[in-house]
């Protein structure tokens, strides 16, 4: 796989969804409930059966329109370190870079981003002592400075693309 | 229309039991009709106990939930916004708290500046389907944060380099 995913080809335009396809991404953002047969329950408030949502669900995954579906673990809750990177990355090294940090297992989510500071990267460890020994290893790795941001305050999470 | 983050004690320890559960389903709950019974069956558990395990983990906010995680630029939201702004510290934390209630902030947390390269202390991620919708937005955001910023940006991701989400190493 290459390091670099650039965006989509064809997002010039949006994509379109069936009206299934639609409400089972618009539901399942929101939580699987914690009952027994769970797909069948939600498959009941969607008005299918619990094939259909299985189907659909697993079709979506395959298409890649869904990157997982499963529990969504909350790092800092783990007792794990989390925190996010930036750093400042001249143009014709940026390729190198991004291979060099996407190596780190601790590395989870990595962004190019128009900015001076143009790669931004999110650190998870399991111990949060761990953060700042990644970081130096990563600013040994590339010869880069990496700006530590972690988060200071958590005022609200909630991620949901209705479509 | 959106989740709040549940937040609990600090401290919720997780047992071996649930590290299993946790290693079990980080790539995924498995798609059968009883999830529970299928990964109870995988470790020797009951399915009850599976169920039981995961709704705790839930309530203490370990999980936050257990979810459809979807690709935001195949769903057409292309623009991926983070606005960043330079929030005046005896404002921030009331600031925070108002911009993360607006409905389209997917994510709100106070960072620390690095000066002189980083001013902007305060992080609120918006989505769009246009550069004009996500500036739309941010233009909502200023129109809370008032004049107890002292500026702000709006930083576009042109490219994912990598999307792995948390994982625990199976040590």
């Amino acid at each position: 796989m290459s390091a670099m995913t650039e965006h989509q080809p064809d997002l010039a335009t949006a994509p379109t969804f069936s009206e299934v396809e639609r409400s089972v991404i618009n539901r399942l953002q929101t939580g699987l409930p914690m009952v027994h047969a769970p797909y069948a329950a939600v498959a009941g408030e969607l008005g299918l059966t619990e094939q259909e949502l299985l189907h659909t669900l697993q079709d979506l995954l395959d298409r890649r329109i869904l990157t997982r579906f499963g529990p969504m673990f909350h790092a800092g809750e783990m007792g794990g370190g989390l925190s996010l990177a930036a750093m400042r990355i001249p143009a014709e090294e940026f390729e190198t870079v991004t291979q060099q940090v996407n190596r780190f297992n601790e590395v989870a989510h990595n962004y190019r981003r128009e900015h001076e500071l143009n790669m931004w990267f999110v650190v998870a460890t399991e111990n949060p002592d761990d953060i700042a020994r990644v970081i130096a290893r990563i600013e040994s790795a590339t010869g880069y400075p990496v700006y530590n941001m972690p988060k200071e305050e958590e005022f609200h999470v909630h991620l949901h693309f209705p479509v | 229309m959106s989740i709040s983050t549940s937040r609990s004690e600090p401290g919720y320890v997780l047992c071996k039991l649930d590290r299993q559960l946790i290693l079990a389903t980080q790539g995924g709950l498995p798609l059968v009709p009883d999830p529970w019974g299928t990964l109870g069956m995988e470790l020797g558990l009951p399915a009850d106990e599976v169920l039981a395990r995961f709704q705790r983990m839930q309530d203490a906010g370990v999980i936050r939930r257990v979810a459809a995680v979807p690709d935001h630029y195949r769903l057409g939201y292309r623009f991926n916004g983070m606005t960043v702004w330079d929030v005046h510290d005896d404002a921030i934390s009331d600031m925070g708290r108002r911009v993360g209630e607006l409905p389209f902030v997917s994510h709100c947390y106070r960072r620390p500046r690095h000066l002189p390269y980083w001013r902007y202390n305060l992080f609120a991620m918006v989505h769009g389907t246009s550069r004009e919708e996500v500036e739309d937005k941010a233009s909502q955001i200023k129109a809370v944060i008032g004049d107890t910023s002292e500026g702000h940006t709006i930083l576009y991701s042109s490219a994912i380099l990598k999307k792995t989400g948390l994982r625990l190493r199976k040590s």
